[in-house]
């Protein structure tokens, strides 16, 4: 029982990165009908930012508040983060618009390994590791001689997911953004001809996905302390499991995909096996699209000639 | 001075005022943004094993400035001279009888494999029996394993128009059945290649048929998910495979039978020849050009039987396929089912040239260099997936060579590292200005009364809709 918690407290804490970084996928899907297959590689570059500020902020300006210097560094990481989206968007997608059907996700492949070459090559192909940020936790439910850690960057995590997540869906329900959004998705030209910019309403959706992800990408590297060029690919992946799992175009579906996705990983290397939990993962995915998908709480997708 | 003057004026009027440079330096903005925290600064460990910072600003400058250089310059010069080349749009769609591309295009194919048949011979005129196992194998082996692979993909990309991110799966399996049963059973390569090719086929039909319904991009994710759990299968079940490990010393083929060894009943011994390890390599060299050639062979074949060009009308409008009768998982999953065979032969091919495989071999980066000579090759143009391969893999490998770099950019300077860099930047760049691949001038495989060739200007892109509920 008690491992069960503790699995379930790990596992509820994947989760949240996976639902922030589904959310990109899911918003970019839903507007404009593509994979953002480099979406994944946007996280890594985000926690690399990330790592950077932090550097800059510790080590240079001798910022010993991590409270503050966290703060900041995720404030960074989403303004970099959602520049390099914006221009990935304004580069490689936007040109493509009205070309044959596999040309932007081919271009968002290209993106992809770019984008992880370019890190590497930029700065270097070993492991970063950083002490850790936030240390200490909560003892929960001591006892059998087995205790229920709850710790406080797990804790940061969820408080600064759930914050964020509100502050979102007030952005997509209430503001004109969300608004002219929310017609883009259902009608390019009919938002177009009533007077919505497109481009621009395509373009701050990168942005805000790009937002979110540098926020899992921070919350990543304050979770792991590790980083290196290749980590965009499976968490990639496996977020967009979670878009797909909660209903691509759906965007309380990506963070209850996500949340599962998350509970799935890690019930499953705590209770079946460790070495297997990517293939739970990535099996999760395969089985969705097969049986279900449209995933829990998307709309069937309705072909039309 | 006062010469050089107006001359400037007007070429800035003529190109839209200062408009360019604006926008130039706009471009150099955000390209200052964008590389100021991952070429600015550079993470290092130092000597106490912790991470720290170091700039590297004249480094960041230097792009800076050459994005903007670079925007401004293709504003002021090559813009106006493309819109000036695309001005006179009345090009002939039909090119005259006598248009040197088609006489190029006529004798371009046989004179490119007389050449790939004779290349080990010049190798060995020119090289010697020593120093010529490098551009035999490292040049003319690597780059035919990789041409073989594009048409095999080809046949699932650039004719059925599904996209494959887990290709190099079957490859996996073509290799790791290769060598298991070479080395469990003793069988010989020649029994083994063609088993290889079923089992990977087999495997295309069973992961092929539960997903082959889906999109093209769920269909893509999909694929890559199952190549990923292949590979992590291969890694994790170490009693079969022996993990990372690998499998080594497995069997090399043999001359039908007469081993290439040192040997009384070795192949030199046999054929009264002197010994030396180059043989191996000459054969192996036509071993893998054979099996590119008929793979080459049976895609020409297939394009004109009514399943080609299902394939091929599949690729264009599913749904026109489907009233039209078509049976289109079928057809999907023999175009899945053959793309994977030749996956499995070059597999099998690989394990026994190498004699060791690992499941590093078989990454995602591997689908993805595939892919890549794929598109950049022009999907569904069979030469131009060979440019492709050449391009890609021979390019790689000229720049391993390539020791004046190092001269200039400093001793640890590894040009390598910027191959998948330049791939990535490729398959965007490609998309944006020549979807349709290089080579996009293609004869169609049916035809009525008479050949014409086929441009882009005379193929309607299917525009899709978006937004529909």
């Amino acid at each position: 029982m008690d491992y069960f918690v503790q699995q379930l407290i790990n596992g509820i804490t994947l989760g949240s990165i996976y639902g922030l970084i589904a959310i990109g996928y899911t918003m970019v899907y839903g507007i404009i009908g593509m994979v953002n297959f480099a979406h994944g590689d946007v996280f890594m570059v985000s926690a690399f930012i990330a790592l950077i500020a932090f550097l800059i902020l510790t080590t240079w300006l001798g910022i010993t508040s991590i409270a503050l210097a966290l703060f900041i560094v995720l404030l960074v990481s989403m303004l970099f983060t959602a520049l390099v989206n914006w221009t990935i968007e304004r580069v490689a997608y936007r040109p493509l618009r009205g070309s044959f059907r596999l040309a932007p996700l081919i271009s968002a492949i290209g993106m992809s390994i770019f984008l992880s070459n370019f890190v590497q090559v930029a700065q270097g192909p070993r492991n970063k590791s950083i002490p850790p940020m936030v240390r200490g936790d909560f003892a929960l439910l001591n006892g059998n001689g087995f205790s229920v850690s709850l710790s406080y960057k797990q804790l940061i995590i969820w408080s600064v997911t759930a914050a964020l997540l509100a502050v979102f869906w007030y952005l997509v329900a209430k503001t004109p953004l969300g608004r002219n959004m929310r017609a883009c998705e259902q009608d390019q030209k009919m938002a177009a001809l009533v007077g919505v910019d497109v481009n621009r309403t395509i373009s701050m959706t990168f942005v805000i996905a790009a937002a979110l992800a540098a926020i899992a990408g921070t919350l990543y590297l304050m979770n792991y302390g590790v980083l290196s060029f290749s980590d965009g690919f499976v968490p990639g992946v496996k977020a967009f499991t979670a878009a797909v799992l909660g209903g691509i175009g759906s965007l309380p579906g990506a963070v209850i995909g996500g949340l599962l996705v998350g509970l799935i990983e890690t019930l499953w290397s705590g209770y079946v096996s460790i070495d297997y939990k990517d293939v739970a993962a990535f099996s999760v995915l395969a089985i969705t699209l097969i049986f279900l998908p449209q995933g829990l709480f998307g709309r069937p997708d309705v072909e039309k000639v | 001075m006062s010469g050089a003057a107006p001359s400037w004026s007007t070429a800035i009027a003529a190109n839209g005022g200062l408009r360019p440079f604006k926008d130039a330096g706009l471009t150099a903005l955000v390209a200052f943004g964008l590389l100021l925290p991952l070429v600015g600064f550079q993470t290092v460990t130092d000597v106490r094993n912790a991470l720290v910072l170091q700039t590297r600003w004249p480094l960041l400058f230097a792009l800076t400035a050459a994005v903007g250089v670079g925007r401004l310059s293709y504003l002021l010069s090559i813009s106006p001279w493309l819109k000036r080349r695309a001005a006179p749009t009345v090009a002939p769609a039909f090119p005259a009888r006598f248009d040197w591309r088609s006489i190029a295009g006529k004798w371009f194919v046989p004179f490119a494999i007389g050449f790939v048949v004779v290349y080990p011979l010049i190798m060995l005129a020119v090289n010697g029996r020593g120093s010529a196992v490098k551009w035999i194998d490292n040049f003319g082996i690597q780059i035919l394993i990789y041409v073989m692979l594009g048409w095999g993909l080809n046949i699932v990309v650039g004719l059925a128009g599904l996209l494959d991110l887990g290709y190099v799966a079957f490859y996996a399996v073509g290799a790791y059945s290769y060598a298991l049963l070479a080395k469990t059973f003793g069988l010989s390569f020649w029994i083994l290649l063609p088993l290889a090719g079923c089992l990977s086929s087999f495997w295309g039909l069973l992961l092929g048929f539960p997903v082959l319904r889906l999109r093209g991009d769920y269909l893509a994710i999909v694929t890559l998910a199952f190549g990923e759990i292949i590979r992590m299968v291969l890694i994790n079940w170490v009693a079969l495979t022996n993990g990372y490990a690998g499998i080594s010393g497995i069997p090399r083929p043999t001359f039908f039978g007469i081993p290439f060894n040192a040997d009384d009943d070795g192949f030199a011994a046999r054929f009264g020849l002197e010994f030396y390890p180059i043989y191996r390599t000459v054969f192996l060299y036509y071993l893998i050009l054979a099996l590119a050639l008929l793979t080459a062979f049976v895609t020409v074949r297939l394009r004109r039987l009514p399943v080609g060009r299902a394939w091929e009308a599949l690729r264009e409008d599913e749904i026109a396929c489907r009233s039209l009768g078509i049976n289109t998982t079928n057809t999907k999953l023999t175009a899945f089912a053959i793309g994977a065979m030749f996956a499995g032969f070059a597999g099998s091919f690989f394990a026994a040239r190498q004699g060791f495989i690992s499941p590093e071999s078989f990454t995602f980066l591997e689908s993805a260099t595939i892919l890549a000579i794929v598109v950049l090759g022009g999907m569904g143009s069979q030469i131009g997936v060979a440019i492709g391969a050449i391009a890609m893999i021979g390019g790689t490998e000229i720049l391993r060579q390539l020791d004046f770099l190092k001269r200039i950019f400093g001793q640890d300077f590894d040009p390598t590292q910027y191959r998948m860099l330049l791939f990535g930047l490729g398959m965007v760049l490609m998309m944006r200005w020549r979807p349709r691949g290089l080579i996009t001038r293609r004869t169609p495989s049916v035809f009525l009364r008479e050949r014409k060739r086929i441009t882009p200007d005379l193929v309607k892109e299917g525009l899709v809709e978006e937004g529909s509920g």
